[in-house]
């Protein structure tokens, strides 16, 4: 286990101060009817820090990431979040506590605008009632130019200025990914979930999407947890990394640890065989 | 050198000519951006304003007189104001190319010992550090875009706003000392130093007087009628010369208005938005703006398809001699207008040219049909002619006598004379001063008269007037049988048709000509779609058996129309052979402006030219390529030769070649 668990955060190796807990998982066990797909679990996600999942194929992790962001409840275990255990929620109350999520098969809106598609992540911070919407005067007006504004920012940010009025049914793959990203960023999320990030990219496309994952980091200074395929990429990106498998997590900690922890290397490195 | 022309009064620097525009325009829009969705406008008093802080925050980082300022990013209003600025503090200039990879940054900032360098992006800071580490010069780096900037060291390094606060907040300190900079400006003094694209070796660093490009842009501005209500798009290279003039020299004289796209992507949109009045491009632009519009026309109804054919072929008839003035019958203007209703209105308003008074070309030959085109929708496209060195105008095509196969008259104030071995000469107020550091150079190229040698070789049509272009002089050679080897002329008619993206011709010296070919992935990969052509790779879709039978066509009827050419009938394509990648100025394939280096692209493929000598059919080769972001990597395939029918007195020189 990690020695930073009680501190109030740690330096980087690149200097970023990471902050307190944000999350934090206790013990959890999920079951789906006999099958036990996580088992006694636990590990926390810090303030600014990137935090990776890995695990070969079944391990659990698109489940910790749904129980992370309240899909799922756990049977047994507790969810810290920001200081207060969170019993069950419904999936829009989480967003509302500053979750966003992208997921692993593209689920954007196919005959909407790449701009519109946006906007739905501003659900939640809309707050005029139907009547001053429909007529759309005073106050209802502001909030949308305000959140066009914030929209635009984050169009700029992801460079994706050329198919802001491209229905996203005509994009190509890595920009459907893009246009998801900037979906779940509008929502303003303090702890963004990214699964499968970079599933199905070339490589070009995965430097960008590194590139973004690490600008958007730095520069909104989200939390960022991603459940990621690709080794290489994982290393690169991420402060601390949790190893699962056959839903037990059989490490934990900076990428060099984890590389060098022989469990982790037996299990999902691969093992020689002789 | 030349005699000074009608005195411009006062208006002897940029800065000058600004305080006019302020005096004169002040409330009218000089900079447009589009930036998070919105144009965002500034009006010459605003923009002055910005100006002055920016010239302000450079004084208080210690610019001095005599230094020069690099400048590296896309077309924004804060960068053309940043030259400004750099003049009005007595520093000169420098535009370097945004898209060049550090080592050939290293260079010119090393060459021009920049101490500031005013950098768009993070990309570019990154660069310029990487160059730091050989180059010494640099002092102060200023960044435009925040992003991603946050944990640089910042000991020398400063956000454009931050500099332009502190200049606001310096402004009674400075601001005597700035005017006196500022008023110590004079004609000869330096505008700007442009570093030339580097065809044939290292760039050089073309220095440009006031008068250079306050005369230039004067002449030119008249000769086309520029007013202070043009709107044009800035999307150029900074670097280039052409978009110095067009968007600061004449800008800044006919006191009209520059809009920045958002990004190099949203080009297309972005004009379409502006609806320029006065718009360049090079042939390249326009050929594929073409080949796009051909490509979804393809994809239209046969209604639709049919509309299109009928009033295109309508327009080919009467569009030109309508622009022209010249007399056309009512039944031919009826159809034009319903044309013009139903086919040439619509198309020029998705183009974005429905507003377009006055619309140039240059840089490279122009096919006739593309240019043709353009015309016949009404479209007011002419060619000129130029270089960095004549900052940019030698000649250009007045209203009415456009041709594609002429570059037209030579522009006001410019003399023209055609050397004795056909090199062409000119003289002009545009006239570079020197270049930097290089004497000899200079010495070589500017004779003490002023006349400058162009490096092209053409001739001047006694009927017209209008000079032609036939290829870069030291190009045209001899073939083993003495006859003229013109690579240009044969390239141009390649390249005109939309599947070939480049063509280089050899056999300087040789018996026959060859040709290396890139395919246009952008129509080839079209075709390949409507017809059910699957292709996992540029290299596959290049070595394709039907796409070589496309090109075999396309070169066969070049060589038609080469034999027609009594001069150049030796210059038919023998054998062929379609190029596994792209030519890329990253691999320094080509010049940063997308012109072939022929020694390099000879040399480094120098074993595909062996075996289209050798009679082989085939070859297999391995080529080093550079990733964008500066990694080398390696490519390796097996190319086809392909032998083509030549026609006329070639047919026997073939026999005799094998």
């Amino acid at each position: 286990m990690t020695q930073v668990q009680e501190q109030d955060g740690y330096v980087t190796a690149d200097g970023r101060q990471i902050g307190p807990v944000l999350m934090d998982l206790r013990d959890i066990t999920l079951r789906f009817g006999g099958v036990e797909a996580i088992k006694k679990i636990s590990f926390d996600i810090r303030e600014g820090e990137i935090r990776a999942i890995i695990g070969p194929n079944g391990a659990g992790k698109s489940s910790m990431l749904n129980v992370i962001s309240g899909f799922y409840h756990p049977q047994e275990g507790e969810v810290w979040f920001k200081g207060y255990r969170r019993g069950p929620m419904k999936p829009y109350e989480v967003a509302r506590l500053g979750v966003a999520r992208t997921f692993q098969n593209i689920a954007l809106f196919d005959g909407m605008t790449v701009l519109d598609n946006i906007m739905t992540g501003r659900l939640n911070k809309m707050s005029s009632g139907i009547l001053s919407q429909a007529i759309w005067w005073g106050s209802a007006e502001r909030e949308e130019n305000h959140n066009r504004e914030q929209v635009e920012k984050i169009i700029d940010f992801l460079e994706i200025q050329n198919i802001r009025k491209t229905p996203v049914g005509r994009l190509p793959y890595g920009l459907k990914k893009r246009v998801e990203l900037a979906r779940a960023l509008a929502a303003e999320p303090q702890l963004l979930l990214l699964d499968e990030p970079m599933a199905g990219m070339n490589v070009e496309e995965k430097e960008d999407m590194s590139r973004f994952i690490l600008d958007v980091n730095d520069e909104f200074g989200t939390t960022i947890a991603l459940i990621e395929h690709d080794m290489g990429v994982v290393m690169d990106l991420s402060d601390r990394v949790v190893v699962m498998d056959y839903g037990r997590k059989i490490g934990d900690g900076t990428p060099d640890e984890v590389r060098n922890n022989k469990e982790v290397i037996d299990a999902y490195l691969g093992v020689a065989h002789d | 050198m030349t005699d000074p022309q009608t005195p411009t009064g006062e208006l002897l620097s940029v800065p000058a000519l600004l305080a006019r525009n302020v005096a004169r325009y002040g409330n009218r829009p000089a900079y447009r951006e589009k930036e998070f969705g919105i144009w965002q406008s500034w009006t010459w008093a605003e923009a002055a304003e910005e100006i002055r802080a920016m010239a302000l925050g450079f004084m208080a980082l210690g610019l001095k007189q005599g230094d020069y300022v690099a400048i590296i990013g896309r077309n924004r209003p804060a960068h053309y104001w940043g030259m400004i600025a750099a003049q009005m503090c007595g520093a000169i200039p420098v535009p370097l190319y945004q898209d060049a990879v550090a080592e050939e940054m290293a260079y010119v900032l090393e060459h021009c010992g920049a101490r500031f360098v005013l950098c768009g992006d993070q990309e570019q800071v990154d660069k310029v550090l990487e160059v730091e580490e050989t180059v010494k010069a640099v002092d102060q780096i200023i960044y435009t875009d925040r992003r991603g900037m946050r944990k640089y060291d910042h000991s020398r390094m400063n956000a454009l706003d931050d500099v332009q606060a502190e200049g606001r907040a310096a402004a009674q300190r400075l601001g005597p000392e700035l005017d006196a900079r500022a008023a110590a400006l004079d004609y000869d003094s330096t505008c700007v130093m442009l570093y030339t694209s580097g065809t044939t070796g290292k760039p050089k660093g073309v220095v440009l007087s006031n008068r250079n490009i306050i005369e230039t842009a004067r002449n030119s501005a008249e000769f086309d009628h520029l007013r202070q209500s043009e709107e044009i798009v800035a999307y150029l290279p900074m670097a280039w010369v052409g978009d110095f003039i067009f968007s600061l020299g004449q800008a800044m004289w006919a006191g009209f208005t520059v809009n920045c796209p958002e990004g190099a992507h949203t080009m297309m949109t972005d004009m379409r938005e502006i609806g320029p009045t006065y718009f360049f491009a090079p042939p390249r632009v326009f050929e594929g703006q073409l080949t796009t519009v051909m490509i979804r026309m393809e994809d239209a109804g046969r209604f639709k398809k049919w509309l299109f054919r009928h009033f295109m072929a309508v327009a080919q008839r009467v569009g030109p001699a309508l622009l022209d003035g010249k007399p056309v019958g009512p039944v031919d203007r009826l159809s034009y207008a319903l044309g013009k209703l139903f086919v040439y209105g619509p198309l020029k308003n998705t183009l974005g040219l429905s507003r377009v008074r006055v619309g140039y070309t240059a840089g490279e030959a122009i096919g006739p049909e593309i240019f043709d085109f353009y015309r016949s929708m009404g479209i007011n496209l002419k060619q000129l002619y130029g270089q960095t060195e004549a900052s940019v105008f030698i000649t250009q095509q007045p209203d009415g006598q456009v041709r594609s196969d002429t570059v037209g008259v030579p522009s006001p104030g410019v003399e023209v004379r055609i050397g004795e071995n056909g090199e062409v000469f000119y003289r002009s107020p545009g006239t570079f001063v020197a270049y930097y550091k290089n004497a000899e150079s200079t010495a070589s190229t500017k004779d003490p008269e002023g006349w400058v040698a162009t490096g092209d070789a053409g001739f001047f049509e006694e009927t017209t007037g209008h000079l032609r272009i036939i290829d870069r002089a030291k190009d045209v050679g001899k073939m083993a049988d003495g006859s003229m080897f013109a690579p240009k002329f044969v390239e141009n008619k390649l390249k005109f048709y939309p599947n070939i993206l480049e063509a280089v011709l050899i056999g300087n010296g040789r018996d026959y000509c060859t040709a290396m070919i890139n395919i246009d992935l952008g129509a080839v990969g079209n075709w390949a779609e409507r017809n059910n052509i699957a292709y996992a790779s540029y290299q596959e879709l290049a070595g394709h058996p039907q796409v070589y039978a496309t090109i075999k066509e396309h070169v066969e009827a070049v060589n038609r129309s080469v034999a027609d050419d009594e001069m150049l009938s030796g210059c038919q394509v023998h054998r062929f052979l379609v190029l596994h990648k792209e030519l890329d100025p990253d691999d320094g394939e080509m010049t940063r402006t997308r012109k072939v280096r022929r020694a390099v692209v000879s040399d480094k493929f120098s074993d595909l030219v062996d075996a289209l000598y050798d009679g082989s059919d085939s070859v297999h080769t391995e080529t080093e390529v550079t990733y964008e972001d500066g990694r080398k990597g390696k490519i390796s395939a097996t190319l086809k030769i392909e032998n083509a029918e030549v026609f006329g007195a070639a047919q026997g020189q073939k026999v005799a070649a094998q």
